[in-house]
């Protein structure tokens, strides 16, 4: 064998382990579980692989027909963090993004793998971006705790809601149709539709969880690669515990404490809205 | 599916040496050829997910599929809109299995030589065909309707039902009316083998030598109403159905059958669930199926009219589904027993003719049913199952203990080369034997033997 063509080889064994030792070697840690991309790269291909595509990029096969696209893993622009806008989720956000799924969306609730399996694909997801490999994680935001629920905390979410101009997306009456929502895209330039907080389908159910905390955390982060920015820098804990508040009163089909309240104290709800079916 | 014999008969060894290269050919081409693919017929034009996703090896549903199904046909994500709202969603899907296949029974007699011969007929052949069509009218109602056929045959109805899914907000409350799959974790419905020998689960149709009871088997769709009810992840179910006892033949009397509108029988089935870490989703299980058959009937013209004499039986036992990771296998065990009337074949009426020391019929059987998952593109199955009677109904039977008995293997692959969001194709290929205690008509064993090469596809 000729010295070039042993230096051909050599280079493309480099590359080869070059290419591998992320996939070998990547992890993912949520509590007592931990996932191994090996693993994760087979579980991918079985579940994943349809619609993220075989280079975790979104352009799966029936991407072309799925709306809201698939997630671009290259990108590692997610969506639902504990994290600030712009950092990289924790592991149990990811893993907690294949258990609950994405209302609105084809992706499903992946709660009947076993969670080793769940895990070992948060590994796998992992060796898409180069990201994972050079930054870390961001710091989980701190979520304090919420609260009492009263009346002056609804008025008050209520005023936040103006003077933020949430109204602007999602509509005076939250049902996502703002004088901004036609216009709005998605960081691949995809058109987005504001979330509807009247819609009949998912009355209690957000994007990325179902609870206040998960509605405080939302806003807090942010929802990156979406116009929706994350209000950390912009208004106090308490104040966001307000617009907690009030957003909930928003979800007219939804039977809570704070529509509860807010029908007692007499305020006007918002009429009820045909479901629209989408929303980030 | 049920496939035809043959059409060209011819008295050859087992195994023909060009199939065997054949085989081997393939064998290897698929070894180092299989890709990664999608899949999907009628539910992935509504969710765009890979077939694989729902199926370990289709048509096996793996514990998201479990699940999707145990849900009404929904996944939850705002993606479970009704059909009349999603003119792009055409919910069917034509299934049918180009084939070659080869039957041998081992001791056939032969008229021209009144001598016992091992008789292979081989040829190229055809399945019948299933139209399926699946999915939900609205919100937590969700259908099937499955019209299938066989050549040259009429259509029938293999199943035919509109589900009332999470009454009262609740998973655990889930109605089915119509004809439909037997809530079996275990389902002959979704498992991989399709040759006339290993085309079906000998325990699930099992009956005596002899025996009279018209019982079809929990392998057949019946008609009845099930109520059934499952965990949030389908871990823990249930299901209790109530079934008019005629095999799931439409129709309170049918005109030279006889076998309507006798009375109701019940199925029972739990199942647990547990996740175990590093190696899957574990399952156990168990069911009971408890029913009556008629003795005789009541004729107006010689056409039977009404069945009398209804006589019990029952079918019980449990099962487990146990996964090392890509490897799978299932474990089943049944006990069954008639009343000493069926197994007799005698007619209540006619008490006189019971023999005397005549005695209920009982049995036991198993399987054992193990897949190697390759990639979701390839899959391996064998099976190991028997059926042996325990106690058999006429004492005259006394000396042929065996009769009746069933020892069977099978195995097999799958390759699934065409995954696309419209069709799928598998490459099928399988050997199957059975061998029949006592059966032959020399009084010895019969043994039965299948292979099958076909070409299993829908779209």
């Amino acid at each position: 064998m000729s010295m070039v063509s042993k230096r051909y080889l050599g280079s493309i064994l480099l590359l080869a382990i070059a290419t591998a030792l992320p996939l070998l070697g990547q992890e993912a840690h949520v509590g007592n579980l931990t996932g191994h991309a090996p693993a994760g790269k087979k579980l991918y291909r079985r579940y994943c692989l349809g619609c993220h595509g075989p280079l975790g990029d979104g352009n799966g096969d029936n991407a072309p027909w799925i709306d809201p696209k698939p997630r671009d893993f290259v990108g590692a622009t997610f969506k639902c963090r504990s994290t600030p806008t712009g950092t990289l989720p924790t592991d149990a956000d990811l893993y907690n993004s294949i258990s609950r799924g994405f209302t609105n969306s084809n992706m499903p609730h992946w709660d009947a793998l076993p969670p080793q399996f769940r895990i070992d694909l948060v590994a796998y997801v992992k060796t898409f971006s180069p990201r994972w490999q050079s930054e870390k994680a961001g710091e989980p935001i701190k979520v304090p705790s919420e609260p009492a629920l009263t009346e002056q905390s609804i008025a008050h979410g209520g005023e936040l809601f103006q003077k933020m101009e949430c109204w602007k997306c999602h509509g005076q009456q939250g049902r996502g149709d703002g004088p901004s929502a036609p216009t709005l895209t998605d960081s691949k330039d995809q058109p987005i539709h504001p979330y509807n907080f009247a819609d009949a389908t998912n009355d209690s159910r957000f994007k990325c969880g179902s609870t206040n905390e998960d509605l405080y955390r939302i806003f807090m982060t942010g929802v990156d690669g979406t116009p929706m920015p994350s209000f950390a820098d912009v208004i106090q804990p308490n104040d966001a515990w307000d617009l907690v508040h009030y957003l909930r009163t928003l979800q007219t089909r939804r039977r809570g404490p704070e529509t509860e309240l807010s029908k007692r104290s007499g305020a006007k709800p918002p009429a009820p809205a045909k479901p629209s079916g989408s929303g980030y | 599916m049920q496939l035809r014999p043959g059409t060209q008969q011819k008295t050859i060894g087992l195994f023909p040496k060009s199939f065997l290269i054949l085989t081997l050919l393939l064998a290897s081409f698929v070894c180092l050829t299989s890709q990664p693919g999608y899949a999907i017929p009628a539910f992935a034009r509504k969710y765009g997910l890979p077939c694989s996703a729902c199926h370990i090896g289709w048509p096996v549903l793996n514990n998201f599929g479990i699940q999707f199904k145990d849900n009404g046909y929904q996944l939850g994500n705002d993606k479970d809109s009704p059909i009349y709202q999603n003119n792009g969603y055409f919910p069917i899907t034509f299934r049918t299995t180009p084939q070659w296949h080869l039957e041998n029974s081992n001791k056939v007699l032969i008229d021209q030589t009144g001598t016992e011969q091992s008789v292979t007929t081989h040829g190229f052949d055809l399945s019948g065909l299933d139209i399926w069509t699946a999915g939900t009218l609205s919100k937590n109602i969700s259908f099937q309707v499955l019209p299938s056929m066989e050549e040259g045959d009429g259509f029938h109805f293999e199943a035919a039902w509109v589900r009332f899914d999470n009454l009262l907000h609740s998973p655990w409350l889930n109605v089915k009316v119509g004809k439909f799959e037997l809530d079996n974790l275990l389902s002959e419905k979704r498992f991989l083998t399709l040759s006339s020998q290993g085309g079906e689960w000998f325990n699930y149709h099992f009956l005596p030598q002899g025996d009279f009871n018209q019982f079809g088997g929990i392998g057949e769709n019946p008609i009845g109403l099930e109520l059934s009810g499952h965990n949030s992840n389908s871990y823990t179910r249930y299901s209790i159905s109530l079934l008019s006892s005629v095999n799931g033949t439409p129709g309170l009397t049918s005109g030279g059958q006889g076998n309507t509108a006798r009375t109701y029988d019940a199925f029972l089935n739990v199942s647990q669930g547990f996740a175990v870490k590093g190696l899957g989703v574990q399952r156990i299980g168990a069911y009971g199926y408890f029913g009556q058959s008629p003795t005789y009937f009541l004729t107006s013209d010689g056409v039977p009219v009404q069945a009398k004499g209804n006589r019990s039986f029952s079918r019980v036992g449990a099962y487990g589904w146990w996964f090392i990771k890509d490897f799978d296998f299932e474990t089943f065990y049944m006990h069954g027993q008639d009343n000493v009337y069926l197994g007799n074949s005698l007619p209540v009426n006619d008490p006189v003719g019971l023999p005397p020391g005549a005695a209920g019929p009982t049995w036991n059987g198993g399987f054992i049913e193990a897949h190697y998952t390759v990639n979701p593109q390839f899959i391996f199955t064998g099976r190991y199952e028997l059926v042996h009677m325990s106690r058999q109904a006429n004492p005259d039977l006394a000396a042929t203990p065996n009769l009746g008995n069933v020892d069977s293997f099978t195995i097999g692959y799958r390759w699934y080369p065409i995954m696309l969001s419209r069709a799928g194709l598998a490459v099928h290929n399988e050997y199957s034997q059975a061998r029949m205690g006592n059966l032959a008509p020399s009084g010895t064993d019969l043994l039965n033997r299948t292979v099958m090469l076909g070409f299993d596809f829908d779209y």
